[in-house]
């Protein structure tokens, strides 16, 4: 990301992947942005507020509610020359069309060797924290990053929303682009104007620390940073990495910091079992098992449905407390 | 409607779906709409081209018993359905074919060594030629239709007049990516046609198990395109009705539904016994009706074919088809390391590790 002199603007996290769509429309004709209700409504959560308005109805345009035509016919867009950025209004609305992801999206250029490519790209909101319905808080992300040829990109700040989904849109192969529900007004930051990108694969280093590694993304990236701050005050320094991208995943930052504490917590508000920090767990045991002074421990969800039920629904999704307890438990093993 | 032997209907029209299929041969090859007839050249062309595809669902027989060829899903019987859809298409127009369609991708273009190469699982099938635009063959039904409707998407909004045509069969169109496509298709007015081969079975399932409905070209109504029901043997009536469609769809006026009633005379694919679920008098008059002989004997009670003519296309087949088998024999095998091939256009350094791992244990 360019750093010097750039001037920037506070936005949340909503306002910079609006900011990035719009750049990207305007960079490129063939990027075409659709899905329910983006078009005359600018989507539920305002992502794509007033594009319709100035990029036109055949570039920004509403699609019937049928999220396997919306995938299905973005990859005929994709194979045929178009750049699709399709909406799916929400994460947990993604599993009609799991079948044409899990089928064809991550295997043109595979089953084709080459000879065509998909470039789209696929925003969803995802997780919890913001006491919504039934299935509106699902974090799919794991079912995802195990389709072979699909890349997952999850941000956690503003400007890093806007630089990573400019990178996927320029990237020549499919990426789904999860969006925290939570951060999406909840968090703002200083995002630089005009154009740029953030690389896919390379993950940030939020805060530094000797005595262990906290390693989450999305929506987990400030409850970790707050135990962080907590555990600091304890004179424990943690080392909070996120992710941003989990296809590609930097496993490089992962284990370096590994390496150097001694001690990882994987946090994600995904389901426990086979959830994409078990991936980053057995990365660890597998690459710096000789480093590791306590194993390692997840924190996660659980293996239950996200609760509709407000009252409890804090219960599932990981806190700066439970965080700190892992913290606790590594440092103590 | 008037008798449908006198005035000529409008071909999309609904209300057609309500009879017979349309056709404009008998199954005995006697023209029943004279004037409604395709120029010689182009009777001669259609002819030319389900004599090659049958040449090559044979061979594949023959090759796959030998061991020479992977599984097959063969088309012997539907090749007017097949070749007359394909044929009205233009080498700019889509073509997203199933598993079933070798015959339809041969006559878009795609090379017979190449289209052995895929059912050989040799990677040399699998990137389909530049100036052909195939997509490989579609093993998950029903999923391809809502590519088409984005291929056809793409072509409308680059202001190009080219069409995406898709097949799906009876059975295919009882899933929900068939009604998804459809709807999408006619909401977005999107250059497409959509050809639901009915061959009679699914796999073991017949139509009248599939589905309470009859007339499957009626499944248009539901989304406010045009569905018309043709006779699928008859290869001179798929191609007016789909060259109708396509010109449609290329003038922007939308998608198409289009029938074809056929049966699927074959197995499901090579290695499939149709005898546990059918019997001879589920294939009763089927042989009958086969496409080819019905229109060899139309051209020559016109004069247009000869046996001579008929002796010399077999060879001309014949030897296209041997050129072709020993070009697909001179592809080398892929090495171990190609299956990482072609995830990502650069590959993630976990792909770079893989890699490593086979080219240490496999030695390639
Ligand atoms: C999604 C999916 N479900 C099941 C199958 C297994 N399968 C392969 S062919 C077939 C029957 C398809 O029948 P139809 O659509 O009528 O096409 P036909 O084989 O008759 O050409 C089935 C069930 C599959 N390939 N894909």
């Amino acid at each position: 990301m360019t750093a010097t002199a750039t001037p920037t603007k506070t936005m949340t996290m909503v306002a910079a992947i609006n900011d990035a769509l719009a750049l990207a429309l305007e960079a490129d004709e063939t990027v075409h942005v659709f899905g329910e209700d983006v078009g005359v409504m600018g989507g539920v959560f305002r992502a794509t507020d007033g594009l319709q308005a100035r990029f036109g109805a055949e570039r920004v345009f509403d699609t019937p509610l049928a999220e396997a035509g919306i995938v299905g016919m973005g990859i005929g867009m994709g194979l045929a020359g178009l750049k699709p950025v399709a909406e799916i209004q929400f994460a947990g609305f993604l599993y009609p069309a799991l079948d044409q992801v899990l089928s064809h999206l991550g295997r043109y250029r595979h089953r084709t060797r080459g000879r065509y490519h998909l470039p789209m790209v696929i925003r969803a909101p995802y997780g919890g924290g913001v006491h919504t319905p039934e299935q509106h808080a699902d974090s799919p992300e794991a079912i995802l990053a195990h389709t072979p040829g699909v890349k997952v990109v999850i941000p956690s700040t503003p400007a890093d929303a806007k630089g990573l989904l400019l990178a996927a849109i320029e990237d020549p192969d499919p990426v789904f682009f999860l969006e925290a529900i939570k951060l999406y007004r909840s968090v703002k930051g200083e995002v630089p104007e005009g154009p740029y990108t953030v690389p896919l694969g390379q993950a940030r280093v939020v805060t530094q620390g000797d005595d262990a590694t906290v390693v989450c993304y999305g929506g987990m990236v400030e409850v970790a940073t707050k135990a962080a701050e907590a555990a600091q005050a304890h004179g424990i320094g943690v080392e909070v990495i996120d992710l941003r991208t989990l296809v590609p995943m930097d496993t490089e930052t992962v284990l370096a910091s590994v390496r150097k504490t001694g001690r990882a917590v994987v946090v994600s508000e995904a389901p426990r079992t086979n959830g994409f920090h078990s991936e980053v767990s057995a990365t660890i045991a597998e690459e710096a098992i000789d480093f590791l002074r306590a194993p390692v421990v997840r924190v996660t969800g659980f293996d239950a449905p996200y609760p509709p039920f407000t009252s409890v629904e804090d219960v599932y999704r990981p806190n700066p407390v439970r965080v700190a307890r892992a913290i606790r438990q590594v440092m103590g093993y | 409607m008037t008798s449908p032997d006198t005035a000529r209907p409008d071909l999309l029209s609904p209300d057609l779906s309500e009879h017979e299929p349309f056709r404009l041969l008998a199954p005995d090859g006697t023209a029943t709409r004279p004037a409604e007839l395709p120029d010689p050249g182009t009777r001669l062309s259609l002819y030319r081209h389900m004599r090659r595809i049958r040449h090559f669902d044979e061979r594949a027989w023959v090759l796959y018993r030998t061991g020479r060829l992977g599984v097959f899903p063969p088309y012997g019987g539907m090749e007017a359905s097949q070749v007359g859809t394909a044929a009205a298409l233009g080498a700019g127009d889509w073509l997203f074919p199933t598993y079933r369609d070798t015959g339809a991708a041969l006559t878009h273009g795609l090379p017979v060594a190449q289209t052995l190469a895929y059912w050989r699982t040799s990677p040399h099938g699998w990137a389909m030629p530049p100036d052909v635009k195939v997509l490989p063959f579609y093993i998950p039904i029903a999923t391809q239709y809502p590519h088409a409707v984005g291929a056809a998407l793409a072509e409308k909004r680059r202001g190009t007049r080219n069409v995406a045509l898709a097949y799906i069969g009876d059975g295919g169109s009882s899933e929900g990516d068939f009604h998804e496509a459809l709807n999408f298709a006619g909401a977005l007015t999107v250059p497409c046609v959509f050809i639901l081969q009915n061959n009679g079975w699914a796999i073991s399932v017949p139509t009248r198990t599939q589905t309470r409905a009859v007339n499957l070209a009626r499944r248009a109504d539901g989304y406010g395109i045009p569905g018309v029901r043709v006779d699928g043997n008859d290869v001179l009536a798929t191609y007016l009705v789909t060259t109708e469609a396509v010109n449609r769809a290329r003038d922007g006026q939308g998608p198409t539904l289009i029938e074809t009633v056929t049966y699927r005379v074959k197995p499901h694919t090579l290695a499939d016994d149709p005898s546990r679920y059918r019997t001879d008098a589920d294939n009763h008059g089927w042989e009958e009706k086969d496409p080819i002989t019905r229109l060899r004997a139309h051209l020559m009670s016109e004069g247009l074919l000869t046996e001579d003519d008929d002796a010399i296309l077999t060879r001309e087949i014949e030897t296209e088809f041997e050129a072709a088998l020993k070009e697909a024999d001179g592809y080398p095998e892929p090495t171990p390391a190609e299956i990482l091939d072609h995830v990502f256009a650069e590959p993630t350094p976990t792909l770079r590790r893989q890699r490593a791992q086979i080219e240490a244990e496999e030695g390639a």
